[in-house]
Formats: C-alpha cells, sequence, structure tokens
C-alpha cells in the first residue's frame, strides 16, 4: 500500500469549507459526525429526526445533506423526496444500515445522490460528502481536465503531460478522468471502484490499488513531480504543483 | 364432553349447525303454512261448490212442487248418513225441518255464505258421537282422541248458505267443516315431528361431523402449542385421508421445515459471527490496551491507531459478507434481476484482476466469444466471479513455473457453464472440496493467506439466488471451479 508519493494523513489540504445538514436520530453518531465534520474544516448541523430536518433543509442553505434512511417521525427517503419536490436540489448522501444493491436503488430513486452503508469509515464519508459537493460538481461540463502540467480531453480522448502524449488503455483513461474531475478532493477505492467499474461491492483483494499504480507508472514516470498522491487509511488524491 | 354451552358455541361446528338447524326450520315452517293455506282454500272452494249443487238441486224441488216437495225432499236427504246440513225455519227462525237441532245464534238472520264458521248441532248427536268413538278409544292415537273431544264439546264447526224463500221462510245449507279441520291438525302434527326430526338431526351432524372437525383443529392448535413452545422440531398430524385438513397440516409443517432451515442458517450465523469475529475483536482490544499500557513515542500510537482502522475495516467488511449471504440465501428479492451478458461481466472482472494478476506473475486469460445473457444481478455474479478469480490467483501463484487462471463461458443444453480453472495445488481431498464453500471454512493450507474466508460462501449463496449452482471439481492439476446457470426464461 505504501506508495512512492504518499502523503501523511492528517495534513490533507481539504476542499474549501462545506456547510453540511446531517439528519440522525442516533444522537452519539450525530455528534461524532459533527465534530469530524468541524475538525475538518467545514460547517455541520445536526436534526435528531426527519421533521426538524426537512424544516432545515428546506430553510437553511447547505452544500450538502447527510440523512439517515430510518427514522423517527419521518423516515429519511420521505424527506429527501419532499425537498425535492419543493425543489431543493441539495446533494444528499443516504447512510443506511440496510446495504443490499435494491435498498441503494431504492435510495437513489428516491433523489439521493450516494449511498452509503453503515458501518462506515469517516474518511469514506467526508471523501463522498467533499465529491457531492455542489460548487464542485462544475466540472462535469468541462470537456478538458487539467491539474498542474496533466491534460485529458475528453472529446478525443487524449491525455498529455507536459506537452507528452501519453497512451492509456480505456479503463485507466475512465480512472484518470474521475481523478481528475475530483482533482484536490480525496477519492475513496470504493469510490473508484463505483464510478470507474460499476461494482459496489468491496474485491478481496486490493485491485483498485494496482489499478492506481499502473496509472500512477504512466503518467509520472519520467517526470520529477508526483501528481497522483496515495491518502493513507483513505484513498487517493491527484494534486498538481 | 367437558365443554360448557357457551363453550360449545364458541365452536364453530356448533355455530353452524345452529344456523342450519334455524334456516331449515324457518323454510320448514314457511312451506308448511303456505301449503295449509293453499289447501285450505281449496277445500274451502269444494265445499262451496258441493252447497251450490245442493241448493240447485233443492231449487229444482221447489220449482216442481212448491214448499211440501221441498220439505220432502230435504228430510229425505237429512236421513242419509253424512249428509249435509238441511235446514229449513220461518221467518222467525223456528227450525220447520232438516237435520240441524241448533244453530250458533245470528246465523239464520245472514243472507247468501255465511261470514264465517259456526258451530251447530245435530239432531240426536249425543248418541252418534259416542257411537264413533268407541274404535277410536281403544287404537287410535292420543291427539285424535283429544280432537275429537274438543269438537264434541264445542259442537260442530260449518259454512252453509243461507237463503230466503220467496214466502219469508229461510232455507240453510250447509257442510261440516270436520274434513279441512282434521287435515289443518295432520299438518301441524307433521311440522311438529319435521320439527323434532330436524333438530334431532341438527344434534347429529353437530356431534359426528362438528366434533370429528373440532377434535382435528384441536389437535393441530395443540401441536402448533407445542412447538410454539420451542420444539420446533415437531409437526402437526397427517391422518393420510388427504382432506382439508390434511391439506392444511401438510402446507404447515412444509412453513415449519423452512422456518427451522432459516433458524439453523440463523444459529450457524450467530455461531460463526461469535467465533470469527470474536477473535479479531479480541486483537484490536489487545493491540489498543497494549498501546495504553506503557511509554510509546507518537508514531507507535499513530501506528496501532492505524492498526486498529484497519483491522475494523476488514472486520466490517467481514460482517457485510455474512448479511450479504444470509440475505441471498433467505431469497432475497428478485425485483432486482435483469438480462446480464456474462461474457461482459467476464470481460469486467479479468480486466479488473489482469494487473493484480500480472504483478503475482500468473497469467489470467478470458474463453469468452459471444455475448450470452442469463437472467440475474450484475453485480452479485461480478462480486462471486471475483471472488472467484481472486482465490484462483492467489492460490496458483508460485504453485508452478507458469501460474495460469482460465475463466471460460459455455453453453451446456439450455444453460450457461462459467468456470474458472488454475493450474495450482487445488484441493486433493474431496471432502474439504466439500467443505470449501461453507462459511468461515478456511482450509489448513489457506490459513497462511489473508482474507474472511467468506468469499467461496458468498458465490454459492449468489449461485443459490441465481436458481444455479456452484461446483468445485478437481482440476489437472489445480481446481476447477464451475458457475452453472440455468436456462433463461425469455419473457
Amino acid at each position: 500500500m505504501q506508495m512512492s508519493a504518499t502523503q501523511p494523513s492528517g495534513e490533507i489540504a481539504y476542499n474549501s469549507p462545506m456547510k453540511i445538514l446531517v439528519i440522525e436520530d442516533d444522537r452519539e453518531a450525530a455528534d461524532y459526525l459533527q465534530k469530524a465534520f468541524t475538525e475538518a474544516g467545514h460547517t455541520a448541523h445536526v436534526a435528531g429526526d426527519g421533521e426538524t430536518g426537512f424544516a432545515l433543509a428546506d430553510a437553511g442553505d447547505y452544500d450538502v445533506m447527510v440523512i439517515d434512511r430510518m427514522m423517527p417521525r419521518r423516515d429519511g427517503l420521505s424527506v429527501i423526496a419532499g425537498l425535492r419536490s419543493r425543489g431543493n436540489t441539495t446533494p444528499v448522501l443516504i447512510l443506511s444500515a440496510l446495504g443490499e444493491v435494491d435498498d441503494r436503488v431504492t435510495g437513489l430513486r428516491a433523489g439521493g445522490d450516494d449511498y452509503l452503508t453503515k458501518p462506515y469509515a469517516f474518511s469514506e464519508l467526508l471523501a463522498r460528502v467533499e465529491v457531492l459537493n455542489r460548487r464542485a460538481s462544475a466540472k462535469e461540463a468541462e470537456t478538458v481536465y487539467r491539474v498542474g502540467d496533466l491534460e485529458l480531453d475528453r472529446l478525443s480522448h487524449s491525455v498529455r503531460r507536459a506537452a507528452r502524449e501519453i497512451t492509456l488503455q480505456p479503463r485507466e483513461f475512465r480512472l484518470l478522468e474521475y481523478l481528475m474531475r475530483h482533482a484536490g478532493q480525496v477519492v475513496t477505492r470504493t469510490m473508484l471502484l463505483e464510478n470507474v467499474w460499476d461494482y459496489h461491492f468491496d474485491p478481496q483483494t486490493n485491485v483498485i490499488d494496482v489499478h492506481v499504480s499502473r496509472l500512477r507508472g504512466k503518467i509520472e514516470k519520467g517526470f520529477d513531480k508526483p501528481i497522483l498522491h496515495t491518502v493513507r487509511g483513505a484513498g487517493y488524491m491527484l494534486k498538481g504543483g | 364432553m367437558a365443554l360448557s354451552v357457551p363453550a360449545i358455541m364458541k365452536t364453530t361446528a356448533a355455530r353452524l349447525s345452529a344456523l342450519y338447524l334455524l334456516l331449515f326450520a324457518l323454510c320448514a315452517v314457511a312451506l308448511v303454512f303456505y301449503m295449509t293455506s293453499l289447501s285450505a282454500r281449496m277445500l274451502t272452494a269444494q265445499t262451496q261448490d258441493t252447497i251450490n249443487d245442493e241448493v240447485l238441486g233443492l231449487a229444482r224441488a221447489y220449482q216442481r212442487g212448491g214448499l211440501p216437495v221441498l220439505v220432502r225432499v230435504v228430510e229425505a236427504r237429512s236421513r242419509q248418513p253424512g249428509a249435509n246440513l238441511y235446514l229449513i225455519a220461518d221467518a222467525n227462525g223456528q227450525i220447520l225441518t232438516g237435520n240441524v237441532q241448533s244453530l250458533e245464534p245470528g246465523v239464520l238472520e245472514t243472507e247468501g255464505w255465511t261470514s264465517s264458521p259456526f258451530s251447530y248441532q245435530r239432531f240426536g248427536e249425543g248418541e252418534l258421537e259416542r257411537l264413533r268413538n268407541l274404535p277410536a278409544e281403544q287404537g287410535s292415537t292420543q291427539p285424535e282422541q283429544s280432537d275429537a273431544q274438543a269438537q264434541g264439546e264445542k259442537g260442530h264447526n260449518a259454512i252453509a248458505l243461507v237463503l230466503r224463500l220467496p214466502n219469508q221462510m229461510i232455507m240453510l245449507v250447509g257442510r261440516d267443516l270436520g274434513e279441512p279441520e282434521r287435515f289443518r291438525a295432520v299438518i301441524r302434527r307433521a311440522l311438529m315431528l319435521a320439527l323434532g326430526m330436524m333438530g334431532l338431526g341438527g344434534l347429529l351432524i353437530w356431534f359426528f361431523v362438528g366434533r370429528a372437525a373440532l377434535k382435528r383443529i384441536d389437535s393441530v392448535s395443540e401441536a402448533s402449542r407445542r412447538i410454539m413452545g420451542g420444539d420446533l422440531s415437531g409437526r402437526l398430524p397427517v391422518t393420510g385421508v388427504g382432506d382439508e385438513f390434511d391439506r392444511l397440516s401438510e402446507n404447515l409443517n412444509a412453513m415449519l421445515a423452512r422456518i427451522a432451515t432459516l433458524n439453523e442458517g440463523l444459529k450457524q450465523v450467530s455461531d460463526n459471527i461469535a467465533h470469527d469475529l470474536k477473535t479479531p475483536l479480541t486483537r484490536l482490544r489487545n493491540r489498543a490496551e497494549a498501546t495504553l499500557s506503557g511509554k510509546h513515542k507518537t508514531s507507535d500510537y499513530r501506528q496501532a491507531l492505524e492498526g486498529t482502522i484497519a483491522e475494523s475495516d476488514q472486520l466490517i467488511k467481514t460482517f457485510n459478507a455474512i448479511l450479504m449471504i444470509s440475505r441471498l440465501e433467505a431469497g432475497y428479492s428478485s425485483e432486482n434481476t435483469n438480462r446480464v451478458d456474462l461474457a461482459e461481466a467476464v470481460r469486467d472482472v479479468v480486466e479488473l484482476y489482469e494487473p493484480v494478476a500480472e504483478e503475482a506473475g500468473v497469467s489470467l486469460e478470458a474463453d469468452v466469444r459471444e455475448a450470452t445473457f442469463v437472467n440475474g444481478n450484475r453485480e452479485l455474479i461480478g462480486q462471486a466471479l471475483s471472488n472467484i478469480v481472486d482465490n484462483a490467483i492467489k492460490y496458483s501463484t508460485g504453485a508452478s513455473a507458469q501460474p495460469a487462471v482460465r475463466v471460460a463461458l459455455e453453453r451446456v443444453g439450455a444453460g450457461v457453464r462459467l468456470s474458472v480453472a488454475d493450474n495450482g495445488h487445488g484441493i486433493p481431498d474431496d471432502g474439504d472440496r466439500a467443505r470449501a464453500t461453507e462459511r468461515f471454512v478456511r482450509l489448513e493450507k489457506s490459513r497462511s493467506q489473508p482474507g474472511s474466508g467468506l468469499g467461496l460462501s458468498l458465490a454459492k449463496a449468489v449461485m443459490t439466488f441465481h436458481n444455479g449452482r456452484l461446483d468445485l471439481l478437481p482440476g489437472n492439476p489445480g481446481l476447477f471451479v464451475v458457475m452453472s446457470f440455468p436456462a433463461r426464461e425469455d419473457h
């Protein structure tokens, strides 16, 4: 797991601060999330049940919401559906103890943007929430991604670094594309597996690490500066300069 | 029967019997009333016809010879046995001739048909009555006698036609109603008898049919109580007759068997959780404790915490896998299946594992040609196949000069066979091979390899979910894992 350019955790330069709403009925879990988000430089508000959460979400201007599925007074899916029907497009990450494919599909269909099963690692949650941040999603529309001297053209499927052409396999291209779209953000192995391979399970071996290291070989070999960093205990981050 | 009346009425059989009885009785009563009134009307009409005929004859006699002839004819007819009633009276109601001794007052004042039956007494009636009752007293039944007695006391009832002759004299021609009265009595008796029989029949039906059913139900509920009491191996009694009760019992027994299987599975899971999660949890705890005691550098703490996180992650993975296997085995929901191209699934997984295999020095190749569709869940198939490929790479690494894993897809009859072959050491022992797909089973040789021991169990559960099967066969050398999918139902 120890890759060439390892950046110690705790010194990760996270994105700009976000305003996050946590709707979770488990008091301890909610407090923990609030504390952890605050430590990561964000502001987090907590609602202890669905009704309160709905009211807060409807009134406040949040960047991302983290909503538990099973809650007293109003369940998470109903809160999301209610918000969506009122034109609220704030990205939502659903937290759930239910974790099968069907549950995920139901959750996403109800208007959720991402789905995370309990128990989860906070680093995973944080990475996903930062990727969901609506102010970061503007990149979807861009056709050319640039990170430092690395450049990826989504239309011509070409990649070059410092004006030197780099040949990638289709999957490697999609991997790099995802990493570049979320440059400067931590991307976990599960996120890569979900978004690049469309699989939602944990492979027994860390297959993703090997794919990333191959990609790293192609985009870093022959260049003096590392660009694809391993964030220990979390995942990877593409970062120039 | 030690049941009290309210308790008996609580049983369905008794309630049904009572209801049927009531319905039948109502029907019988209605039918009898209808028939009685119909026959009474017919009898009355008949009586009136007879009287009309008589009057017609008498009128002709009167026309022929006036009053004297009429009187003679009346007298003659009066004397005949079982004659109708004849009476001629003067304008004051003084009886001149005929066979009637006395009448209910007011009858002679009517004109035409008497409005209702009236009572009367014939000449010499006392004697006649006694004579008629003699044989009845000896042989006939009780009610008949009392009927005759009641009639004797009241006199007889009759209807009659009252006419005014031209000379202001009154003529009455009537007919005794004894016959219709007797008829009514017979009907009444028949009704009583029918009701009595019905009551008895109802009781018998309830006793034999209802009570038998009740007994069967009682035995079923007794057995259920026993089973609820914790004896899950208990089963409901089946008589072998093949009736509704047997079918019910058979179905409930099948349900119990299913519950027992699920229960067994649950027990096994909890045993396994207890066994296989306890070990890493203890390790986790010990590591934290060891780190806390004694003086350490900050970097040591960091390392211990990182180890803790890694271990927790592994625990979470194991836990998720256990949950998933249980859900798959419990039937999962089949809503999330659709057309899956196995060729694509194979290519995806091989592509995913190709760098890992290359790093391990294992050649991984796929023998896939055309698109092959099955009904299924891409995600689950991908997971099962990746677990198998993962294992194959792991156990063939370094096992031979040219370790190789080969994934092949072929049609076998109507079904599809997806196989993963490696040339590693394989699992030579048949028993071991069979056990390898059980939960948490990690064969001795694999203990040194990382893994939860759930990979093949999960793959097997996935195949069960797809109505297929997972077979571990001896390769030559190595292991030959076969995932068999059933034919696709095209709908």
